[in-house]
Formats: C-alpha cells, structure tokens, sequence
C-alpha cells in the first residue's frame, strides 16, 4: 500500500528532507503550519468516512468491514465520471468536480443500499458475528469486482485543479495551501455541518436518534426502521462517495486495494472518538490525520501507521469508550 | 351493543413450546370504553399484548382492529410499525423511554409518521419548506399541550432518562397519545406508583377517554386503579378467560376471587378486589 507512503506535500520533502531541521525558529512554524494543513485535509477524508461506520454501528451494532470498499468504489465512481465529463465536452471544472460529486454520490449510496438489503437485512436478528462476516464477505466481493471489471492496474487521474496560495515563504521554505486542500476542507466542512443538521433537526435524523436508542419502541410509535437503517447506509454511502472523489482528485491514483487500509484507518478514526457518536467520529478522523500528517513530517513516514494504531491503544487503555463516547447503559 | 368493538380477540391461541401461553381466548374491547385485562403473574396478559402490537404472531386466532373511519385491520397479518400506525400504541411493564432524547423530542418521535410524511423523506425538512415547517408546529403544539396534561412542561427539555420514576411513566403515556392512537394499550402503567400518583393517573386515563374518545386497554395489578376506571373486565387465568364483565360483577365473582388471588382466605381476596388495602 504505497499510496499513502508518497509524501503529502512536494515542498515537504524538497525543502525539509527527513524532518524538522528547518533552521530557525520562523523556520519550524512554517513547517509546522504546513504539516497542519496536510493533517487536516487527510483528517477530512477519514471523518467523511468514519461518519458510515460509527452511523451504522449506533443503529444496527455492527462494524460494516464493507464500508472502506464503499469508499473504493466511490473513488472509481468518480473516475469514471471524470471520464464522462470529459467525452460530454464538460471541461469547465468547478461544474465538472461538481457533477461528478452528484454522479459519485448517487451511484454509490446505490451500492450501499444494495449492500445492506442483500447482505445484512436478511441476517437481522440472528447472532451478531453473522452480518460481520457477511461484511467481510461483502468486501471481498467488491474488491473483486472492481478488479475484474476495472483491471488490477492503478488508475491515474492528470491533476485537474492546480494551483495554490502561499502563505508563507522563510527562507527556502514555502507555507502553501493548494485550491485542492481548500475546496476538499469547505466541502467536507460543509458536508458535516448539513448531516449533523440532518441528524439533529429533521425527522429522520430524529428517526435515527430513536432507533439508535430502542429500535423495538420506535418501531411500535410507527417508525419504519427497515427504511431508517437503509437511509443510514445511503447516508453513509454518499459521505464515503465524496471521500473517494477527494482522494482520487488528491493523490491522482487509484486501485482496487485502496479501500483497505483507508477503511481500517477510518474505523480507527470512529473508535478514537468514541464509536457511535458523530462528533466523535469527525473528531477521531482530523486527530488520525494530523497524527500521520506530523509523523511523517517529524519522524519517519514508514512508519506513520505505526504511530496512528499506537495511539488509538493508548486512548483506549484510558478511555475505553473512546473520546467522546459515552459508556453503554445495560439495558434492563 | 351497535357500536362494533374496538378490537375484537377471536380464539387467540399461542404456544411456547410445549407451553400454552393463551389458550383459546375470545374478547372485545368497545370503543371509547377503558377494558381492563387482570390475572395472576403468567396469566398471559402480556403475551396477548404482544399478539395485538405484532411482537408476536399467533399460532390460533384473528385480532380485528376497527378504526372510527369504518377501517378495519388484521392485526396478525402485520409489522409491528404498521400497527402503530393503524393507530394501536403500547407502553410497555418496564418504561422504554428514549433516554437519551429530551423529553420533547420523545414526544416528537412519536408523531413520525406525520412529520415524515409532511417532510417528503426529509428533504422539505432539510431546506424547511413551508408545508414542513406548518407540520413541525403542529407537532410541536400537540407535544405542549400533552405535557401540560401530564405536567411535564418544566421539564421538557431535560434528557427523559434523567426524569424521576413517575414522571417517566406519565411521559410514557404523553408519548403514546401523541402517536394519535384510537387504541391504546397499557402495560401497568400504575407499577411502581405511589398512591397519590396512581391517582393522578386515574383522572389521565379517564380524561384520555372521555375528552378524547380513545378506547383503552389496560393490564394492571393495582386494584384501586382497575376497579375505579374501568368500564370492563376480562380476567385471564394460565392463558383462559375465566370471566368478563363490569367491575362491579367481576369483584363478587367467586370463580375470579378463588383463581385471581389464589388464596384461601376469602375475606383477604375480597378486600384485595375492593380495592383496599395490600396488594397481592
């Protein structure tokens, strides 16, 4: 899994081989700053994806292995949108980017609609190992499809939006924040102020509040949970969508492995922050950013991943429950 | 009677196994009436419960549901969700509140269906249209107005699980109604009350009856609370009805004295049945 092991940031490697020997001190804020950047944007990714385990887990109680392959398949989505944009003569890319965001959404909140209703549905009510390993069955088979209809082969994608502002420059050393960054912070910032909108304020937010809660009881005041959890997996499904795009846009490669990793860094993510809880989850996928952003920037990108799992132990050894999770009530 | 019943309970029969939990059970509950279902600890009241909101399906048996409107519905052939919104709502023995919710925002899950309905799935509420935002404010006032009934309305944003034992049970009941149920079934609602909060809920149910014309179907213990309200009693016993009738006939029935209560002491039983003194 090389495509997080590429640097995150040209200038970073350049100027600044091997860490923090950035002379002064102007010098090491600057570097700070800009590993601060690079974290926060890796961060947005994961919480988007956090956001689809910790939202299925509160309802149904199950981790959705599947999900990081949701995220995959979004990222292929999204390619293949760009594809379209490009033979429909679409080559304004704001309406592009745009477009493609609605066509990777809605495609694959498809497949995680599909997902649940064929692999998890069905197993409702049985044991609660049952649907975990029909998730990782799901993964396998979304691995494998993608393979044999996309090839084994990583996907580029030519750099679309290019440019940057720079903040800083102290020496030799240049702070910068590409328009990338910035439109994948707005849109992720964006992303999450309208789901926990969603979450707090609408009906089904609130349908989704009370099924987390007592799914029996709210089933008998009416609600149609079956419909509840579904819309919980497209949710979760179309904010995976756009982390896929982001990424594909972001480090311009793709394959069909890339769900992996980036799916057991964002379940990370979610048990950091306490999983079951949204805040928690947006929470534990900026700290897991920022924590490989500055490792790899400190110490050694190597080992990165190293120091991502490290500290997840080390939080649970003391807060079991995660950040901001809250321990779970026996129910009598 | 020319009034058709509420719900009619024909033949009922469910097993648990080699258990019979109910056994043949036949009743009907008439509308804008509070019946009342009592019988010793396994009786079967619960399960029968548990048949009319879905949790169960009968083995034996049709459950006929009739609304004001003139429609009618088989219970037994139903999920759970679709029951309730037919319009049969249940509280359940142990209160299953949503702790975690304010105690608004209880009442406001219970009024789903409309919201949903009004909201298109959330999307006119996500961009609050106007049809949704009219919607919410019906809610919002039908919530006010049962936590006044209920007296809840100091407390109602606090989270329901912080609430003390009492008033989560009357928000059980504030609940249930804003589900805009014609039939609502309560599980011991008086379990675990005090006698002046016992009393209070009388006069609930009884408002609930006869300014709202809802029928109720009640399980209860507490004598002073079936005795007092009910306009009819069905008295279950290992799964059989062993009699039904007002109050009045129920209480001298000797058959309900000897089985009910179980014990040899007429005088005891008696007492028991009035209403006074310690329960069984």
């Amino acid at each position: 899994m090389r495509l997080f092991g590429r640097p995150l940031n040209g200038s970073v490697r350049t100027f600044a081989p091997g860490g923090a020997r950035v002379g002064n001190f102007r010098g090491r804020m600057a570097y700070f700053l800009q590993q601060l950047i690079n974290g926060v944007t890796l961060g947005a990714t994961y919480g988007l994806i956090a956001i689809g385990y910790t939202m299925v887990y509160g309802i149904v109680g199950m981790i959705n292995f599947a999900h990081g392959d949701i995220y995959m398949i979004g990222a292929f989505v999204s390619l293949v949108g760009f594809m379209l944009m490009g033979t429909m003569g679409i080559t304004w890319v704001p309406l592009a980017c745009f477009l493609v965001l609605i066509f990777a959404m809605g495609f694959t909140a498809v497949y995680g609609w599909t997902v649940e209703r064929v692999a998890y549905r069905p197993l409702r009510g049985s044991q609660r190992l049952a649907p975990l390993i029909s998730a990782i069955g799901v993964s396998i088979v979304l691995q494998n499809f993608v393979q044999l209809a996309q090839g084994a082969r990583v996907k580029p994608l030519p750099p679309m939006i290019r440019g940057s502002f720079e903040l800083s420059s102290s020496g030799n050393f240049q702070v910068t924040i590409s328009y990338l960054q910035i439109g994948i912070i707005l849109v992720t910032v964006a992303l999450m102020a309208g789901f926990t909108y969603i979450i707090k304020f609408t009906p089904l937010g609130r349908a989704q509040r009370a099924a987390e809660q007592d799914r029996t009881m709210a089933s008998l005041l009416g609600v149609d949970v079956d419909r509840t959890i579904s819309a919980t997996f497209v949710i979760g499904a179309a904010l995976a969508a756009v982390a896929g795009l982001m990424v594909t846009l972001y480090y311009g490669v793709i394959d069909f492995y890339i769900g992996f990793i980036v799916g057991i860094k964002a379940f990370t993510a979610a048990v950091l922050g306490g999983i079951g809880s949204l805040p928690g989850a947006m929470l534990g996928g900026m700290l897991i950013g920022l924590i490989e952003a500055f490792w790899s920037g400190y110490f050694s990108i190597e080992y990165k991943d190293v120091a991502a799992f490290g500290i997840l132990v080390f939080v649970l050894i003391f807060r079991p429950t995660g950040l901001l999770g809250r321990p779970e009530i026996e129910k009598v | 009677m020319t009034v058709p019943p509420v719900l009619s309970v024909e033949h009922l029969t469910i097993r648990f196994g080699g258990l019979v939990a109910v056994d043949d059970l036949s009743f009907e509950a008439a509308p804008g009436q509070i019946t009342a279902l009592i019988g010793p600890n396994g009786a079967g009241k619960t399960t029968v419960f548990n048949c009319i909101t879905g949790f169960y399906k009968p083995d034996v048996g049709r459950l006929t549901f009739r609304r004001e409107t003139g429609a009618s519905f088989l219970l037994e052939r139903m999920d759970g969700f679709r029951i309730a919104q037919a319009g049969v709502v249940r509280t359940f023995q142990n209160i299953r509140l949503f702790p975690g919710m304010s105690v608004v925002e209880n009442l406001m899950v219970a009024q789903h269906v409309k919201l949903m309905h009004a909201s298109l799935f959330s999307v006119a509420g996500f961009l609050r249209l106007p049809r949704f935002l009219h919607a919410e404010a019906q809610a919002i006032e039908r919530a006010r107005y049962w936590l006044e009934r209920t007296g809840l309305v100091d407390q109602a944003d606090l989270p329901a699980g912080s609430l003390p034992y009492g008033a989560q049970r009357r928000l059980e009941i504030a609940r249930a109604m804003c589900a805009g149920p014609s039939l609502l079934c309560l599980d011991e609602p008086a379990a675990g009350l005090n006698p002046r909060e016992s009393q209070g809920l009388n006069e609930l149910l009884l408002s609930i009856r006869d300014e709202h014309g809802i029928s109720i179907l009640l399980i209860e213990h507490d004598m002073s609370v079936v005795m007092q309200i009910s306009d009819r009693i069905v008295v279950l016993e290992q799964g059989r009805k062993i009699a039904a009738g007002p109050p009045d006939e129920v209480r001298v029935n000797p058959e309900v004295i000897r089985a009910y209560l179980g014990v040899e002491d007429e005088e005891t039983a008696v007492a028991v049945l009035q209403g006074e003194g310690a329960r069984a």
